[in-house]
């Protein structure tokens, strides 16, 4: 059992197998094919990202530095989270950027599906944590990690 | 209710606390919360004439989007000021499309009517409002320097911070609406001096005038989110911000944003801040980052290609990603005439398309170039290619552009001005 402590974005709890993006999440580009086809396991549909493509991403604990690309991001979060196929918590290892906190927000305010989030986890959580190891979150911005999988 | 950081006005502490409608509470909850998260001290009026929303697809799989409108406008809470939108995503008129597609974009699409119509509700400028240069003469949604903006499309942002010196942070869909229905946004970031100071330095060491859309691709992939100033770069224009200055800026600014993440740039001698501030722009300990040619040719050269046969013959071509301005649609018209007479052909090779604003498009109607355009078998359309490009059955054809937002988030491939008028002129694959 190791933890980390970070910042509370989106207060909650969760417990939930990790999901690891080592580079940028794409968030538009990861669920276009999900939300378009109905996919309730929100299969990562970015080539780009070699981590996560193909892999199951709704209910994981999806671990990441920041995300990236389209500013319409944080509305397919947003989308992700409502529609139930969004991860079950947001831990980022850097500062969170300004679409991922919208979509993290909006999920909060406007959906009854919780997202909890944190930030500020720093780079030794993102090079510990692997895919698959169990992830709990706690109110207080500890994460959790049980490598025990 | 929520517990703020940032210090609100007694009005805006009652919207928040749901005294003026649980609805526009949730609103003013959403935006205080984003603004405490960055560390925003408080939140500041919107200063510009009109908004500019990301969002202008009405996808069928958005539901929660659509929803959410209808939650929006049955409470009354719309936006303060009129806003133009990003490109529309059909145009089956002028784009190519096979009937596959046609079906699939009827299907993806299925919610545009009913999403413009809660466009229209929520405060659309206009029916021709659909753009994401909506800051060109013809459009007039052209913010002041130091208007506050409530912005999201990415390479509008950059244009407005950059190019109109402007301020608005790099925001969300959604979140941009919301800050029009509010009239106020959080204080951070890009809305700061602070934070508009340059935590690069770009120095510019290439004999001619680089290719806007690679030196763009280059600056966001170094710097990311952060600020960089640019210098050895206005020589190519006299040191003056004229209309081909403000057009290469629009298309390195694109790349800037979809390749990084770049919200401001600025550019010694040519854009309103550095003219005014000049170094003191620059913040403490900046990096340093030099492009000569060789760097642009290594960037280049590492695009991938997303093409299945890499020696297929491209079936379209689109230029214009970000939206053409009536002197480009003009340029462009007269290069692609001239190399076509060159090699002693009528109509392009390849099916292209330009895409601009409805509103430049309209002009340019008018003008004899768009006759010319007509003959030699290129067409004009108002969408979005990344929109075209969404559909999967078009996103396994051979698309080329010049556009290196549209090579990032598609399947397209990315050449040169240069190299497109080629393919686009010559039977070279």
């Amino acid at each position: 059992m190791k933890e980390f402590k970070g910042r509370v974005v989106v207060p909650g709890t969760a417990i939930a197998p990790a999901l690891v993006s080592r580079d940028g999440f794409n968030t538009l580009a990861s669920f276009q094919k999900s939300l378009m086809f109905n996919d309730k396991n929100a299969t990562c549909s970015d080539q780009n990202n070699k981590d996560i493509y193909q892999k199951k991403m709704a209910g994981k604990a999806l671990c990441l530095p920041q995300t990236i690309g389209s500013t319409t991001g944080g509305m397919v979060l947003f989308c992700a989270s409502s529609l139930g196929r969004s991860p079950s918590c947001l831990l980022f290892s850097k500062s969170i950027d300004s679409l991922a906190a919208a979509g993290a927000i909006l999920s909060d305010v406007w959906t009854e599906n919780e997202l909890p989030t944190i930030d500020n986890l720093g780079d030794e959580f993102l090079n510990y944590v692997k895919d698959d190891m169990t992830i709990e979150i706690l109110e207080d911005g500890i994460v959790r990690i049980d490598e025990g999988q | 209710m929520y517990k703020y950081k940032m210090s609100l006005t007694p009005e805006e502490v009652e919207i928040l606390e749901g005294k003026q409608g649980e609805v526009l509470g949730k609103v003013m909850k959403t935006i205080v919360m984003y603004g405490d998260t960055f560390g925003a001290s408080k939140l500041v009026p919107v200063t510009s004439n009109y908004g500019h929303l990301v969002t202008s697809f009405g996808l069928s799989m958005m539901k929660p989007v659509y929803e959410l409108m209808d939650e929006l406008i049955e409470a009354n809470v719309v936006s303060k000021q009129n806003f133009t939108v990003d490109p529309r995503p059909l145009d089956f008129d002028n784009v190519p499309s096979n009937i596959l597609q046609k079906t699939l974009f009827k299907i993806m699409y299925s919610k545009q009517k009913d999403y413009e119509t809660q466009l229209e509700k929520m405060g659309l400028l206009s029916k021709d409002g659909f753009t994401c240069t909506c800051y060109m003469d013809e459009v007039g949604n052209i913010p002041k320097k130091g208007d506050v903006l409530s912005w999201a499309e990415s390479s509008a942002v950059v244009y407005a911070n950059s190019v109109l010196g402007a301020r608005s942070n790099r925001n969300s869909g959604i979140i941009e609406m919301f800050g029009s229905i509010l009239g106020k946004v959080p204080y951070f970031g890009l809305l700061t001096d602070e934070g508009r100071k340059a935590d690069w330095i770009i120095d510019i060491q290439t004999d001619n005038l680089p290719e806007a859309q690679i030196l763009g691709s280059a600056i966001g992939m170094k710097v990311m989110e952060d600020v960089p100033y640019i210098k050895n770069l206005s020589r190519h224009f006299d040191d003056e911000l004229n209309e081909s200055a403000k057009d290469y800026l629009k298309d390195m600014g694109a790349a800037t944003a979809s390749n990084g993440a770049v919200g401001l740039f600025h550019v010694e001698n040519l854009t309103p801040e550095a003219k005014e501030f000049g170094d003191r722009l620059i913040g403490q300990n900046p990096k340093t980052y030099i492009v000569n040619d060789n760097e642009l040719d290594r960037i280049k050269e590492n695009y991938p290609i997303m093409w299945k046969d890499k020696d297929a013959k491209p079936k379209v071509c689109f230029i214009g990603c970000p939206h053409l301005s009536l002197d480009q649609l003009m340029r462009w018209t007269k290069d692609i005439e001239d190399e076509l007479i060159k090699q002693r052909r009528k109509k392009v090779t390849v099916p292209t398309v330009l895409t601009s604003s409805p509103k430049v498009l309209e002009e340019f109607y008018k003008l004899p170039e768009s006759k010319i355009l007509n003959n030699i078998g290129v067409r004009t359309s108002y969408i979005c290619p990344l929109m075209y490009m969404n559909n999967p059955l078009c996103g396994k054809m051979p698309v080329i552009t010049n556009s290196n937002k549209l090579r990032t988030y598609t399947t397209s491939r990315y050449y040169t001005d240069g190299e497109i008028i080629e393919a686009i002129t010559k039977e070279v694959f």
